[in-house]
């Protein structure tokens, strides 16, 4: 089997991407309504939302929404402003990529032949993902990782027949602090 | 004690100290107008959901107290939603109570359903469907405190009928708990040090001053600030009577329609004091060819202001009524002689004001009549401090530019959103609001086909507002850019002075009618009018459709490319 040329470099246009993509981390009160504000302010303002994610957090009184934002960065501080007078938001981090731990789920089912399913077998296992769901002539493969090694694994998954793939967009959190005790320094991260 | 969630609410509005309602009534709403015919609130019932909302506003502007409108769901929401989006441009603290379908029929289109939150999100500070009638207090609470706070806006409440029916235990919330709403007031030291550091160095400063500062009621202190420096003020067209025009430091209002001086004094200059404004379009012209010298300092309460045109040297953000004090005590603390660093440009700009006043030119013969002609004679024959309402247009503009605004709170319109219609409603809120004071609105006659049924409201509730119909047959503004930009080729403007007949059309709505055809029937007019106190005056004025407001900076144009009058504009 060989990678045929018409393979989308997924990895390669993201990477563009990346340099305008953001991240903000919002806490948010978790009631109903909520992200239609969210949604709805980034429309109205114009600006164009990447990938969101939303859970609850520890606290159940409150949700965190993970969304990546694609915006030079002048903009952004106009959007943290703006989230910021929404009421039901509470705090805005901006998540900087080189210090914070971001990881991103990706489920794909993909067709198989006798020929190839050990192959993506092989992938799968390299990457540390996991094949999920079995059927007669498909596999349903899931991959926990960075976005970055999402991207590859993706882009590696188009060399075979892709049924679907769906991924759920980034969770992120700050790098914890590594400095002894003694010399801790707090680090908010506040956007704005 | 047991309350109904009709009750609960009418009860909540009382203890937030509401005075009066705007609404009218319908199916989801009917609940709560039952409990009404017992409250102390007084209930003024419009013609239309959309007069409830401005009347509110008018009401709000006059006072600084938030206005309330009720309306029932679907159509009566949507209608009022207009008003909304007006007192959001123009951050005027409103609190919209609107019916809805019951619980269980939400999402299933009920009749006269409409997502009365999931429309008004974008247009309102705040709202809040509530689902339970234990809510009701709460979110009044919440919802007053939202309204009037921070940056003022409107808020709306949707109330679904089924809730106003249920029983709740009655407590009033001892306060608010909103952990993401904490408003800064308080101006940060450093930077208000910086900041007077910059006005002690300026040699062409202008405070260019906007509706935040009436809305944070901090006229005196701007006064202060402005009289101990004797920095010249711009008061925006939102910001009229924040700073008396007959104080020799105001310069009167910037802009598309502004006057020379004040437009070109923010050009010159070299430091914007930038209190309550937000740089609108309209003011700036241009936003790459606006004020290009300057260096700004800009002080908003709503940090979002800060920097979403022009980025500023400055930032602060903070309470004006707080910081302005401060700035002022900063400034007297570096001991700079400021006073008399400004007099060449205080100076300058004399000789521009004496070069380029405004101007008009009535006809000693008395026709045609000129609209700032009788706008001059409304205000020569008004008291002081009469609130003057306007819709918007040409009339707008005139009556910006030519009334002279000395007390806060005067100047009640429709600026950032622009909304044709708003002056009658608005009027009849303002003057519910102040029944102490004479409130003219100057209206268009395109805008007062918008909303003029309202005057039956004010006739019947007795709100004996006076209307002047500044009628030249046209939707003026429109008419103006059609002549002047494409040619004369005038496109569905033409609305005709007689059609509908004012006079006739203000009695029967139960109020005087009158019509002035020529300069020289003025005075009578007015007089009548200003004697009339018992119910609502209109004046048809039949003015001369070719008049336009000048001067005028083109769309598009730099505020440099100001054109000051019509000679100046066949030239070009």
């Amino acid at each position: 089997m060989t990678f045929s040329s018409s393979v989308v470099p997924m990895g390669g246009n993201r990477a563009n991407l990346e340099a305008k993509h953001h991240v903000l981390s919002v806490l948010v009160e978790n009631k109903s309504g909520v992200l239609a504000r969210i949604a709805q302010l980034f429309s109205r303002r114009g600006y164009n939302i990447y990938s969101l994610s939303v859970a609850p957090t520890e606290d159940e009184r409150f949700s965190r929404v993970t969304i990546v934002v694609d915006v030079e960065s002048a903009p952004l501080e106009q959007i943290t402003k703006q989230l910021h007078k929404l009421i039901n938001v509470l705090k805005i981090s901006e998540i900087n990529a080189a210090q914070a731990v971001e990881y991103e789920l990706l489920m794909g089912s993909i067709s198989t032949s006798s020929e190839t399913r050990s192959e993506l077998i092989e992938l799968v296992r390299i990457f540390d993902g996991k094949i999920v769901d079995v059927g007669f002539d498909k596999l349903t493969v899931m991959l926990a990782g960075t976005p970055k090694m999402l991207d590859d694994f993706e882009a590696l998954l188009g060399a075979y027949p892709i049924v679907e793939i769906q991924r759920t967009g980034r969770v992120a959190l700050q790098k914890l602090d590594r400095s002894a005790p003694t010399r801790a320094r707090s680090k908010s991260g506040k956007a704005s | 004690m047991q309350l109904t969630g009709a009750q609960a609410l009418i009860k909540s509005l009382e203890m937030e100290q509401v005075e009066v309602i705007f609404g009218l009534p319908g199916g989801a709403i009917l609940p709560v107008y039952d409990p009404l015919l017992d409250s102390t609130i007084r209930h003024i019932l419009v013609r239309h959901e959309q007069g409830a909302g401005h009347a509110a506003e008018g009401y709000a502007h006059v006072t600084g107290r938030p206005g309330v409108a009720m309306v029932t769901s679907g159509p009566a929401a949507t209608n009022i939603v207009t008003a909304l989006a007006d007192a959001y441009m123009d951050s005027i603290p409103l609190v919209v109570i609107t019916g809805q379908v019951g619980t269980s029929l939400i999402g299933t289109d009920a009749f006269q359903e409409a997502d009365t939150t999931g429309i008004t999100m974008s247009v309102t500070k705040h709202n809040w469907l509530i689902t339970d009638a234990s809510q009701i207090p709460t979110v009044v609470r919440e919802a007053f405190h939202v309204a009037t706070t921070g940056r003022p806006g409107p808020v709306l409440i949707d109330l679904p009928k089924d809730v106003s029916n249920q029983t709740m235990e009655w407590y009033w919330p001892e306060s608010v708990d909103l952990p993401g709403y904490k408003p800064t007031l308080k101006g940060h030291p450093k930077m208000i040090q910086e900041a007077a550091k910059l006005i002690s160095k300026a040699l062409r400063p202008v405070l260019y001053v906007g509706g935040g500062v009436l809305r944070a009621g901090a006229t005196k202190e701007l006064l202060a600030l402005a009289e101990h420096c004797r920095i010249p003020v711009v008061t925006t067209l939102m910001a009229r009577g924040a700073f008396p025009d007959e104080n020799p430091l105001c310069l009167g209002m910037p802009g598309m329609h502004g006057n020379y001086t004040a437009v070109t004094s923010m050009q010159k200059s070299d430091l914007l004091i930038t209190l309550g404004a937000r740089f609108d379009d309209r003011v700036t012209g241009n936003v790459a060819g606006f004020a290009p010298y300057a260096k700004v300092i800009h002080v908003d309460i709503d940090p979002a202001e800060l920097g979403k045109i022009r980025n500023p040297d400055v930032p602060i953000v903070g309470d004006l009524k707080l910081v302005i004090p401060e700035l002022t005590r900063e400034i007297k603390k570096l001991k700079v002689d400021i006073k008399t660093q400004l007099e060449p440009w205080i100076a300058e700009l004399n000789t521009w004001r004496e070069k380029y006043p405004l101007s008009y030119n009535q006809d000693p013969g008395g026709r045609p009549l000129k609209p700032q002609y009788v706008i001059e004679r409304l205000r020569q024959m008004a008291p002081p401090d009469t609130i003057v309402v306007s819709g918007v247009g040409q009339h707008q503009m005139w009556a910006s530019q030519f009334w002279k605004f000395n007390h806060p709170n005067t100047w009640v319109n429709s600026g950032g959103l622009g909304t044709m219609g708003f002056a009658v409603p608005a009027a009849l809120g303002a003057k519910v609001g102040r029944p102490d004071k004479v409130v003219w609105a100057i209206d268009g006659d395109g805008c007062f086909q918008m909303t003029a049924q309202e005057l039956v409201t004010a006739t019947a509730e007795r709100i004996p507002i006076k209307v002047a119909i500044l009628n030249n047959a046209y939707l003026g503004m429109v008419r103006q850019w059609q002549e002047m930009f494409y040619d004369q080729r005038y496109s569905e403007v033409y609305l005709s002075p007689d059609l509908p007949d004012y006079v006739k059309w203000a009695e029967a709505m139960g109020c005087v009618g009158i019509r002035v055809d020529s300069a020289d029937e003025v005075e009578v007019a007015i007089e009548k009018a200003n004697s009339i106190n018992d119910r609502p005056v209109v004046i048809d004025f039949r003015t001369d459709t070719w008049e336009k407001v000048f001067p005028m900076v083109p769309a598009g144009k730099t505020n440099d490319e100001i054109v000051i009058g019509p000679q100046e504009m066949e030239k070009k």
